[in-house]
């Protein structure tokens, strides 16, 4: 069996985009603000970086500066949301993630306040920068707490829905995305191109042969890797899980269910990120030969986010080689 | 002219460090020394200077408070439960026991408390933000921040004072606690605290010296908070570890030691000598 949605566009026509998933943020949270006077982006020396400066021209009155200072960020985003405000901060994931982890643990997820958190240039975007500005354990770190959700959203449209569907809610939240512009996964960020609904992944494509499993910058791969099976007449599934926590159980399991094996595909280190959570569910629902591809528990190679990815083989061929492997038992 | 509404303070700090005592008591565990160093800044805070009371408690008018020195929660669980927002009785038959509401620190599911504490520096920049948006959303409540003075060696805390004085945040007042004290002894052995008044004047705050363990001397150094434009101010309230009975005062010992029950009486006794002292005053 083997169905594919139509949404999802040729990689050639997708690797047209420019907009990266950080100025789709912008643009909504833009809008926003003009008509809701609680939206407050909170930033730490990295309005530019975050892509907000068109945000920061258009409502200074908006926007807390707290300079070079995460913790700081953290904690008055959560004293605002405590007094009804609905605080954005906007920081490179690497020290959002982590320099301030007990600030989100206590001040935002412990004490329930609204706050989202805009990890910015997150996994390996800052490629040639080295480890200090890789941000790999995010994913595990937040959500092993308590009350935290975790998104890695996997282009400009499925960002831009996800933060018009975080607006509408009071509870606190991690959203990753990368620097540049990646090549789009959807058509549209239209209800007709993109059936987005929020904590539920998104299926791009049906096979009954392996499940793929991914998130953030990797579902757009996962799905050229798709492609590239079909030509060995190979049916894969692909699974655009941008909600790591709550993480979709249903589509896992039913996907999981529906095929021979399981890949699953991030850009995050191999401990405690999707292909954890993954084999958790598919472990105790419906045992499957399972294939986790991520990062290294290394620090990672120098270079372009594409050329690392390559390298650890988390490009199209590198998945559809993987998912070939699993299949065949090696 | 003497305040009216001190004097009874005065009173009643003796019975709130007793129902302080009990709750440690029926808990078998807390923090002693920290509750009985700030609870006479919680009272003239509850007593006198914020606008809340539980029927205000949603109020978006309503001065903010903080406990950043959160271990302190059982001084702030006697002052709550006199000030109406939480039963005494429950929590003394419920404080750290099994599935139990009232935990060792801070929770904001308890009706009157705002943000959850424990670990230390968390405080003052939720403060800073709180102010941020009275200013942001033009109301006039106040914030208020206690803080402990060996939570002052977290970095977070010098991130905040940063913030505030940069923000000009006037509607944020700080309180440290500094009773000299912290777990491992001397706050001057562990990591030196001094001098209080170049640290926080360095950082842009209008710096308030008092007795924070004298209500009228706090009264003075919050009416002196309120009325100071343009800067943050710190209240450095010079504290006594342990005040109240000399069973536990300047011991590091009793930073969250539990009274043995012969301790228990001495310490009550010092608490009723001191009660009577006020009522022969009055």
């Amino acid at each position: 069996m083997s169905e594919k949605m139509p949404l999802a566009r040729t990689a050639d026509a997708a690797a047209n985009n420019k907009i990266a998933n950080r100025q789709a943020i912008c643009e909504v949270l833009l809008q926003t603000a003009a008509d809701d006077r609680d939206i407050v982006v909170v930033c730490c020396d990295s309005r530019g970086s975050a892509s907000l400066g068109a945000f920061a021209d258009a409502h200074p009155e908006h926007l807390v500066e707290v300079g070079i200072a995460e913790q700081d960020a953290v904690g008055i985003a959560a004293g605002m949301a405590s007094c009804g405000k609905k605080p954005y901060v906007a920081s490179p994931a690497s020290f959002l993630s982590t320099r301030s982890y007990e600030q989100i643990k206590i001040d935002c997820a412990y004490s329930n306040t609204n706050v989202k958190l805009i990890g910015i240039s997150g996994g390996v975007s800052y490629g040639a920068l080295g480890m200090s500005h890789h941000s790999v354990q995010d994913i595990a770190a937040l959500s092993a707490i308590p009350n935290m959700r975790v998104y890695l959203p996997s282009d400009r449209h499925e960002t831009r829905r996800l933060i018009e569907a975080l607006l509408a809610d009071e509870l606190p939240a991690y959203i990753r995305v990368g620097r540049n512009a990646v090549a789009d996964v959807y058509a549209s960020a239209e209800a007709a191109d993109l059936p987005f609904e929020l904590d539920r992944a998104v299926w791009l494509r049906r096979g009954d042969d392996v499940a793929i499993v991914a998130c953030g910058e990797m579902v757009r791969p996962a799905l050229d890797a798709a492609a590239l099976l079909h030509e060995q007449g190979i049916e894969a599934s692909v699974l655009d899980m941008y909600c790591l926590k709550p993480l979709d159980r249903d589509a896992l399991i039913e996907a999981a269910g529906s095929a021979s094996a399981v890949v699953s595909v991030e850009e995050h280190a191999p401990s405690g990120g999707l292909g954890s959570l993954v084999a958790q569910v598919v472990g105790e629902t419906c045992p499957r030969p399972i294939r986790c591809l991520s990062l290294p528990d290394a620090p990672a190679v120098t270079g372009t986010s594409s050329e690392v990815f390559a390298c650890y083989g988390l490009d199209a061929l590198g998945i559809a080689q993987s998912c070939a492997a699993v299949l065949r038992g090696c | 002219m003497v305040d009216a509404s001190l004097k009874h303070l005065e009173q009643l700090r003796w019975q709130l460090r007793k129902d302080t005592v009990d709750i440690i008591m029926a808990g078998g565990g807390g923090h002693i020394g920290g509750d009985m160093s700030v609870i006479d800044t919680l009272i003239a805070l509850y007593g006198k200077w914020l606008n809340i009371s539980p029927g205000t408690a949603a109020d978006p008018e309503r001065d903010r408070f903080v406990l950043s020195k959160g271990h302190s929660v059982e001084a702030y669980y006697a002052v709550l439960c006199h000030f109406g927002f939480l039963d005494l009785s429950d929590v003394k038959a419920r404080f750290s026991q099994f599935k139990s509401p009232y935990i060792g620190h801070p929770n904001n599911k308890l009706a009157g408390i705002e943000m959850n504490s424990g670990s230390l520096g968390h405080g003052l920049p939720v403060g800073v933000g709180m102010a941020l948006a009275a200013r942001m959303d033009k109301r006039s409540y106040r914030t208020y921040v206690v803080m402990g003075d060996g939570e002052l060696a977290e970095g977070s805390i010098w991130e905040a004072a940063m913030a505030a004085s940069h923000f000009g945040l006037d509607s944020l007042c700080a309180i440290v606690d500094r009773n000299r004290l912290q777990i491992s002894g001397s706050t001057e052995d562990v990591m030196a605290q001094d001098s209080q008044q170049q640290r926080w004047g360095a950082f842009g705050w209008h710096v308030v010296t008092t007795d924070g363990n004298d209500l009228f001397s706090l009264d003075a150094a919050f009416a002196e908070a309120a009325s100071t434009k343009g800067v943050p101010t710190v209240i450095i309230a010079n504290t006594t570890k342990g005040c109240g009975s000399p069973v536990m005062e300047n011991k590091a010992a009793w930073h969250h030691r539990v009274p043995t029950p012969e301790e228990y009486r001495q310490i009550c006794a010092d608490f009723n000598t001191h009660m009577s002292r006020e009522v022969a005053h009055v």
